[in-house]
């Protein structure tokens, strides 16, 4: 019997939320990330919170998993601004992903630092930042990244072109039907016109059962149990991958504890495992082990969110589009001013879910994904990030630059 | 279904919402195939409507009724009766006379139900409940705790409101806020009030008009000028007060905005002294009273680059609809029950003018939010409809018949 393997890959992220930052702080105070105790923007408070409902927790949960099923592995990838927050915030969360890394079978995949959309407007700044990120994750793990992800998912040709030049092994991408088209996500694929490279598509169907449907009473599959989960695996006609992505606050914090998430997530290794040839594998490693089944053609950029599973929860309005604009729009006086700090700032600005704040499309239906937002309506999250862009200016203009 | 309905003004003839709203509420009655007797409090031509039946239950003309003063106003005004005799009314004497008169005239039809809208026509509903026996709805478009900017009010008129709530079978209010004010203020209980959020449609033929009323206006935008507009009845319910105290923080940062004041009211003179007071007379302009949904009042709108409704107090509010059909994106306070109904709005507390400014110095900076914030409004203001707001009440009506042990004259609906 040949080999089958889970790919588990977990996101960890945390952004620098902007705090109420009025056009009156603009140009006097320079605090943008800097939420008041108990306001709904205070990074500190979101991430303790959060580390103690989802990171501490579940990190616990994955610790016993590696010790005690020698042919578990994952994959995460954890942002530059997370880790940055881990260290200011929560330095024992950090020290436990660092105890399971140090495991050698956790594998720590690539991606910007700043968590940004920055290789669709400035390719030399979207490699700075991945670099940043590689220097983080050596500094704090001692281990080099061999995969690639982009934020949220996103990916195109070109992406996978630039990955593929830059050396890495794998890259990931939403397993999405339009481009996979009949074929299925669960083989390694390689990416139109590279090389090397080996592209590992997520199986949204089984990765969503768990990251959005596990807690849903009101779904005709709950409650999903770890033998209902196996038995819809082992359906798959015996394909080689299952690529489980998810966000890594898919457990504790989108799905509670009380809905069994943990217990679910622990029972998964013993319950894979115990058939011939199932193993567990990491991304890099499953590029390495199975032959590209055929190549994949992506003009279009695909993410994994929403239906449309494209850009518009970021990009989808004029007023996103404006921000975002404006804000690479600073790239060459901001890095000509050699000030690390403005320079900063203006990264921290370029993390997606900024602009995921302002989007629109689901504002008026009461949206779920308001739960995500600490502002109260998009429009307040753009002034905010727009002020905090006048600052930037200011800040320029202090210094002589042409802005 | 037969419904009476009690109302103090019909377009053309009103001077606020309410009338505007009795036109469009009984219109999807009449789609859904509800008969309704309109009753006013003056004869006019409406010759017009043929979705119900107007009736008049006083013998005088729409201005003679407006000539009556207001709530405060204890001034005796003359009133010419179309037979030429000249009699004396305040306007709590045309609440009575009208009481009497509905008393008299429902006698001669048959109805299922009542519906009576606010304070004024709540006598008159009282008077035709005891002499039909059929179950009284009193629709609620503002309190005189309202219309008091969060006091007492009007004793007087207190007093007809708590009878008529407690009178009534079951009340509909225009938002949730209003509803707690009927608890809080009027010892209510909840179970007795159901939440029917006015709308308002605008034809596309409206829409589609040129600005031609605010030339002034027009010009300084050109050459880079910003316009707030704030259209309404300038009172103190109003919040125009703290909508000045942000103008001066808004033209300290940018000097080329331009705040226009469209509409009467008894606070005006003490706003002029305001904005004097706070440097701001260049900045801001007054129409004085100008005929509500007149062009002048649409093209209010049409210049403007934000709406601003401040209010204190706002049952609901029916203006941002209108600001938004017409193309000003709005900002209300949160304090207005409109900000229940709308999402793609800017929403701030009334007494916050520093974040007040701060939002408005957002929408005239930036065209992109101006622009989003406009195009997602419209939609929503689009989806909205009479439909579900009438099936609502019909809903009520039926719950009530079925405890009084009525069955319907007509059971279209």
């Amino acid at each position: 019997m040949s080999q089958r393997a889970i790919v588990l890959y977990l996101h960890v992220h945390q952004p620098f939320r902007i705090r109420h930052y009025t056009i009156f702080d603009a140009g006097q105070n320079h605090d943008y990330f800097d939420a008041g105790p108990g306001t709904r923007e205070n990074n500190a408070e979101i991430v303790r919170k959060v580390a103690e409902k989802s990171y501490l927790p579940t990190n616990e949960h994955l610790q016993r998993m590696l010790d005690t099923h020698p042919d578990f592995r994952l994959s995460m990838s954890m942002s530059g601004v997370a880790l940055e927050q881990f260290e200011k915030y929560a330095p024992d969360v950090l020290a436990s992903f660092q105890k399971l890394v140090a495991t050698g079978r956790v594998e720590i995949v690539a991606e910007t630092y700043h968590h940004s959309l920055a290789f669709f407007y400035n390719r030399q700044e979207f490699e700075a930042q991945v670099t940043m990120h590689k220097d983080i994750v050596q500094r704090l793990f001692g281990v080099t990244p061999t995969s690639f992800r982009g934020t949220e998912l996103t990916y195109n040709n070109d992406l996978a072109y630039w990955a593929d030049k830059a050396g890495y092994k794998a890259i990931l991408s939403e397993g999405w039907d339009p481009v996979l088209g009949w074929r299925s996500p669960n083989f390694v694929y390689r990416p139109a016109h590279t090389d090397n490279i080996r592209l590992l598509m997520k199986n949204y169907k089984l990765s969503d059962d768990i990251a959005f449907r596990f807690g849903n009473k009101a779904w005709p599959e709950y409650p999903l149990t770890v033998e209902k989960f196996i038995s819809w695996v082992n359906n798959s006609w015996q394909e080689p991958l299952i690529n489980l992505f998810m966000d890594y606050e898919t457990f504790g914090e989108h799905q509670w504890a009380d809905t069994g998430i943990f217990q679910f997530l622990e029972a998964l290794p013993g319950a894979w495992l115990r058939a011939q040839g199932h193993t567990f594998m990491t991304v890099s490693q499953a590029a390495d082990s199975f032959e590209a089944a055929d190549f994949i053609d992506c003009p279009q950029t695909t993410t994994w969110a929403d239906t449309e599973r494209d850009l518009t929860a970021w990009l989808g309005n004029q007023m996103q589009q404006g921000a975002i604009l404006s804000l690479y729009g600073l790239a060459d006086p901001i890095l000509q001013s050699g000030d690390l700090g403005l320079i900063e700032d203006w990264r921290k600005l370029q993390t997606s879910d900024h602009f995921y704040y302002m989007c629109t499309k689901w504002f008026s239906d009461g949206d779920v994904h308001a739960y995500f937002s600490p502002y109260e309506s998009p429009y307040v999250a753009n002034m905010n990030f727009m002020n905090a862009y006048h600052d930037l200016r200011a800040r320029l203009a202090e210094k002589g630059a042409d802005v | 279904m037969r419904v009476l309905m009690l109302g103090w003004e019909l377009p053309p003839h009103y001077v606020g919402g309410m009338g505007i709203v009795c036109d469009q509420l009984t219109r999807q009655m009449a789609k859904d195939g509800v008969d309704i007797e309109f009753i006013l409090p003056f004869y006019a031509d409406y010759s017009h409507i043929k979705h119900m039946k107007v009736t008049a239950a006083l013998d005088q003309n729409a201005e003679t009724l407006m000539r009556s003063g207001g709530t405060y106003d204890s001034t005796y005004y003359e009133i010419r009766m179309s037979s030429g005799q000249v009699i004396n009314r305040t306007l709590h004497e045309q609440v009575e006379a009208f009481a009497a008169n509905v008393g008299r005239l429902v006698q001669y039809g048959t109805y299922d139900v009542i519906h009576a809208h606010d304070w004024l026509t709540m006598r008159a509903g009282i008077a035709a409940k005891k002499a039909t026996g059929l179950p009284l709805f009193v629709h609620i478009h503002a309190t005189e705790f309202d219309r008091a900017g969060g006091h007492f009010g009007n004793p007087l008129v207190r007093e007809i409101e708590y009878v008529g709530l407690h009178m009534a079978d079951h009340i509909f209010a225009v938002s949730g806020r209003t509803k707690q004010t009927l608890i809080d203020e009027y010892g209510i209980p909840p179970e007795k009030i159901t939440v029917a959020e006015n709308v308002m449609n605008i034809s596309p033929e409206l829409i589609a008009e040129e600005h031609d009323s605010y030339p002034y206006l027009e010009a300084m935008r050109r050459i880079g000028y910003k316009v707030v507009v704030n259209a309404g009845r300038m009172t103190i319910q109003k919040g125009i007060m703290q909508l000045l105290e942000a103008a001066r923080l808004v033209v300290d940062k940018r000097p080329k905005t331009l705040f226009l004041l469209a509409g009467g009211g008894e606070q005006i003179p003490e706003l002029q002294m305001k904005a004097a007071a706070l440097g701001l007379s260049g900045n801001v302009m007054f129409t004085g009273r100008i005929e509500g949904i007149g062009k002048q009042w649409r093209d209010s709108f049409r210049v403007a680059d934000l709406f601003v409704m401040p209010s204190v107090s706002e049952p609901l509010g029916l203006v941002p609809y209108e600001a938004i059909a017409y193309g000003a994106p709005a900002m209300i306070s949160k304090q207005s029950g409109i900000a229940e109904v709308l999402t793609n709005v800017l929403k701030v507390d009334y007494w916050d003018t520093h974040e007040m400014a701060n939002q408005m110095l957002a929408v005239l900076g930036n065209q992109d939010l101006h622009d989003t914030l406009l195009a997602n409004a419209r939609a929503e203001h689009e989806r909205l409809s009479w439909a579900p707001i009438a099936k609502r009440m019909y809903d009520r009506y039926h719950c009530t018949l079925n405890r009084y042990g009525r069955r319907l004259l007509e059971s279209h609906v």
